[in-house]
């Protein structure tokens, strides 16, 4: 990596990543807060994504609607995205605008408003969006899933909340929400893009360095028991198409077995590309593919893990074929599990596992927002190194560690499977 | 993003196509034509390791019959299904191996392909598009297997309220006209396609003449052009079709409103709109332009304000413009609880009201102005963003120094202009309203 990096923490607390990149006129700014689903409790569930909407709706200095004609006018692009373990904000503009990107991140990490008629009126989005998820058999089946999966982690419900907390919470539930996280030491602020360095810095210490350290909550601890025997659950909705969905406790992203499962999921199911602008490439010489899809068991196949802070979960997804029972492609699936557990997978399928890797980092550096979201994601469940050695680690990772983490993680008694049947509707159209 | 990963954002995800030190121009395009007919665009950037390729021929679904609807659809991606060379299994795995990608899609005028690799792969890639677009077979095992997977997509799409409400709109909209027509067909029209059928649409409407590609990223153009030629370069095809003109299409003498009723769904997405100008009309940036300060700049305009911030009705709310080949819809977009569709109408029907009487402000139009200027460095980040842009500019004959002329074009846009091309595309009396839902 030739870029400049630098990575250093201001006084109050909150940790800035700089890497200098000169191949186009933009910056990216990334300020990442350590709160996400996993820190809400019964009755508040969804309050950490519902504080990221209504963190769009102004503060005295940036109210509501001039701050989206703000960014629109440079030609920039902002938005934000809530996850289990984090809360992001980000905004890319051309070099000489970022600047209005900073006074807006650190104005409101303090002064937003949460205006009691924006909190009612978000509150019908959210539901519509919520209602639009609805609508999708995966999000009813992942749902569903997840909460089996884990009763007493805080990663058993979904990001979006429940509707009954959407219904019910108040304005000041979430004020409150957002006044005890929002804070500068539970922060970090990520930047790619042409600048430099010694400006951007003494910028962003002037803007956030008088924000005060504020006490810091422990992020609740409630790690999910052992699952002790295999879970199956059927959701029924409309619809002539039957989903699998295969869910396998998993390991947190910092843990040394996540390399070699990162190699077992690109041979079994495609490359998981891990990057949020970039996309990714096609899976259909992966194994299940040949297996399920050639073999008309299933008319798609995916998987894939997500990098968390805790144990979280690994899912298969297969669109069952019309002409098939859940059960067989189920029985498909298992029989190429069984068989990554039985037999060393070859070196070749791993050097192309890597070779498919490097690709996709390669596509991901083209773009600065990209780039910028890797400083600060990777701090998120790990620190940066996590992601400049990424590469190195997967190219220590051996055929018999595959087989080993295949044995270990994919074992029945600690999966749920889940079935999405359908119920042929009825839908008369005039 | 992880595959599996349930991230929830502000605003729906829209895959930012999307920069170089400066905006392509004559200066470092290059553009050639080769002997049998194929265009090539190529531009370097060597910032980066990989490289962008995409591009299209003329052979689309204007010319499926009724009966045969998603013919073009079907070809298009069944040409990877195994060629005279390689199995469908051998392609992907050449493909795969080196973390490549190649895809080929339809639309009503065209087939279009697009693949990356790392730059080192280019030449592997070229010969895997070379023989999908020469060498098809078409093999009778692999079009069931795809003709199923085809079917199974339908059968998702009658649940997807989005989908439907855009295909009742179009049904609506372009009535009688070959744009009414979904690309991916019907069942019965999917049923009804034969393995002859996609041999001979591939016969008759493949070729090299309107072949044009563009390759953009960490490789000499030069040097692309010469990959181009060794792959592509002796194609000959005899007798190949023209492809065929687009017939009028009639505006609608009223509104015309429709419903497409799914069972069991908890919201229904709603499409308002009209028919807009095409690409190469002289009021295609003013109607651009107006359709920002509507339902596109900040949080999705007019419309965004209205139906979202103000009311709360909708997660989404937006108004686009596809303006193409042919004059595409200008059309305003929802997904809403069921109970309030009726209420979302009336604000949309209101603001395109207000839209055609009164336009747009000196501070909107100054406001999207900017934008439209502002963002084009963002939209020219990576070299896939550079080669769409270079087809686009092919595609509707805008000329290599479009990207350096644009400012200028889009500064020039008056309040008037946008008022002239409301009025004249947008008449709130007659519009297509489509609703999907419970």
């Amino acid at each position: 990596m030739k870029d400049k990096l630098t990575q250093t923490t201001l006084r109050n607390g909150m940790k800035v990543l700089l890497k200098e990149i000169h191949t186009a006129p933009l910056i990216s700014t990334w300020l990442w807060y350590r709160v996400g689903s996993r820190d809400e409790v019964t009755g508040n569930t969804g309050i950490s994504h519902w504080t990221e909407h209504m963190q769009f709706k102004g503060t005295p200095q940036f109210p509501g609607a001039v701050l989206d004609k703000a960014i629109s006018r440079e030609g920039g692009t902002w938005n934000a995205f809530t996850f289990l373990d984090w809360t992001t904000y980000f905004e890319t503009l051309p070099a000489d605008k970022i600047d209005l990107a900073l006074r807006l991140e650190a104005d409101r990490m303090v002064n937003s408003k949460f205006d009691a008629k924006e909190v009612a009126s978000e509150r019908t989005v959210i539901i519509s969006e919520r209602e639009g998820s609805e609508d999708e058999p995966l999000f009813k089946l992942g749902e569903a899933i997840q909460q089996t999966a884990f009763r007493v982690h805080p990663y058993h419900h979904e990001v979006i909340g429940d509707m009954a907390d959407l219904h019910s919470m108040t304005r000041d539930d979430l004020y409150d929400h957002y006044r005890t996280h929002y804070v500068p030491n539970n922060a970090v602020m990520a930047v790619a893009g042409d600048f430099d360095t010694k400006s951007m810095l003494k910028r962003i210490k002037d803007l956030f360095e008088p924000i005060p350290r504020r006490k810091k909550l422990p992020r609740l601890a409630r790690p999910e028991p052992e699952q002790e025997g295999e879970v199956r659950l059927t959701v029924e909705g409309p619809g002539e198409t039957a989903y699998i969905q295969v869910a396998y406790h998993f390991p947190n992203a910092a843990h040394p077995d996540f390399f070699a499962l990162t190699v077992l999921d690109s041979l079994l199911a495609g490359p998981n590309n891990l990057n949020m602008f970039g996309g990714g490439i096609s899976n259909k010489t992966s194994r299940l593919y040949r297996a399920l899809v050639d073999k008309e068991y299933a008319v798609g196949i995916s998987g894939g893990s997500a990098a968390t802070i805790d144990p979280f979960l690994y899912t298969f997804t297969i669109t069952v074929h019309p002409k098939r029972r859940p059960e067989e492609a189920l029985a498909a699936l298992d029989a190429q599990i069984q068989k990554v557990q039985d037999e060393l997978v070859s070196r070749e399928e791993v050097a192309r596992a890597i070779k498919q890797a490097r690709a996709l980092f390669a596509y991901g550096s083209e773009n600065i927002t990209n780039q910028a979201f890797w400083l600060g994601y990777a701090e998120m469940f790990a620190t940066y190194d996590w992601f400049l050695t990424y590469l190195d680690k997967l190219a220590r990772v051996t055929t018999k560690d595959v087989q080993r983490v295949a044995r270990k993680y994919f074992q029945r008694k600690s999966r749920v499977v889940g079935i999405y049947l359908p119920k042929s509707g009825e839908s008369q159209n005039a | 993003m992880p595959k599996t990963q349930n991230v929830t954002s502000r605003r729906r995800v829209v895959r930012f196509a999307p920069v170089l030190p400066s905006l392509p121009g004559p200066d470092d395009i290059h553009r050639e034509v080769l002997p049998n007919g194929i265009t090539v665009l190529a531009r370097a950037n060597f910032n980066s390791p990989s490289i962008s390729m995409s591009g299209y021929l003329m052979a689309g679904a204007l010319t499926e019959p009724d009966n045969k609807l998603g013919l073009a659809d079907f070809v298009s991606s069944a040409l990877m299904r195994g060629t005279q060379k390689r199995t469908f299994d051998q392609i992907f795995n050449e493909l795969e191996a080196v973390g490549a990608s190649l895809g080929f899609d339809s639309g009503v005028h065209a087939t279009s392909f697009g693949g990356r690799s790392l730059a080192e792969d280019l030449p592997l890639l070229l010969e895997l598009l070379s023989e999908a677009l020469r060498k098809p077979v078409f093999p009778k095992h692999e079009i069931e297997k795809l003709r199923a997977q085809l079917l199974t997509g339908l059968s998702i799409r009658a649940q997807d309220t989005s989908d439907m409400a855009s295909m009742i709109f179009d049904q609506i909209l372009y009535a009688g006209h070959p744009y009414s027509r979904p690309g991916d067909g019907y069942p019965e029209t999917i049923h009804a396609i034969t393995r002859k059928d996609l041999v001979d649409f591939h016969r008759l409407h493949f070729g090299p003449r309107g072949l044009v590609i563009a390759i953009v990223g960490g490789i000499e153009p030069k040097k692309a052009v010469e990959e181009v030629h060794r792959a592509l370069g002796g194609w000959q095809v005899k007798g190949q079709k023209d492809a065929p003109a687009l017939p009028p299409h009639k505006n609608l003498k009223k509104t015309v409103k429709r419903h497409y009723k799914i069972a069991g769904k908890s919201q229904s997405d709603l499409v308002v709109g009209t028919i807009g100008p095409r690409r190469r009309d002289p009021e295609f940036f003013a109607a651009s332009l107006g359709n920002s300060v509507l339902g596109q700049f900040g949080m999705m305009g007019r419309i965004g304000s209205v139906v979202r911030e103000r009311s709360g009705l909708a997660y989404y709310a937006y108004s686009s413009l596809s303006a193409g080949i042919g004059p595409g819809a200008w059309e305003v977009s929802a997904g809403v609880n069921p109970k309030n569709v009726s209420t979302a109408l009336n604000l949309i029907e209101k603001e395109l009201k207000r839209f055609v009487k009164n336009g747009v402000s000196a501070e909107e139009l100054a406001d999207s102005q900017a934008n439209y200027v502002g963002r084009l460095p963002l939209s020219l980040e990576s070299n896939g963003g550079v080669a769409g842009g270079l087809l686009h500019i092919e595609r509707y004959g805008l000329g290599l120094d479009y990207y350096q002329r644009y400012a200028g074009m889009v500064r020039a846009v008056t309040r008037e202009d946008i008022l002239a091309a409301a009025r004249k595309y947008i008449d709130p009396e007659k519009l297509a309203v489509a609703t999907a839902g419970p």
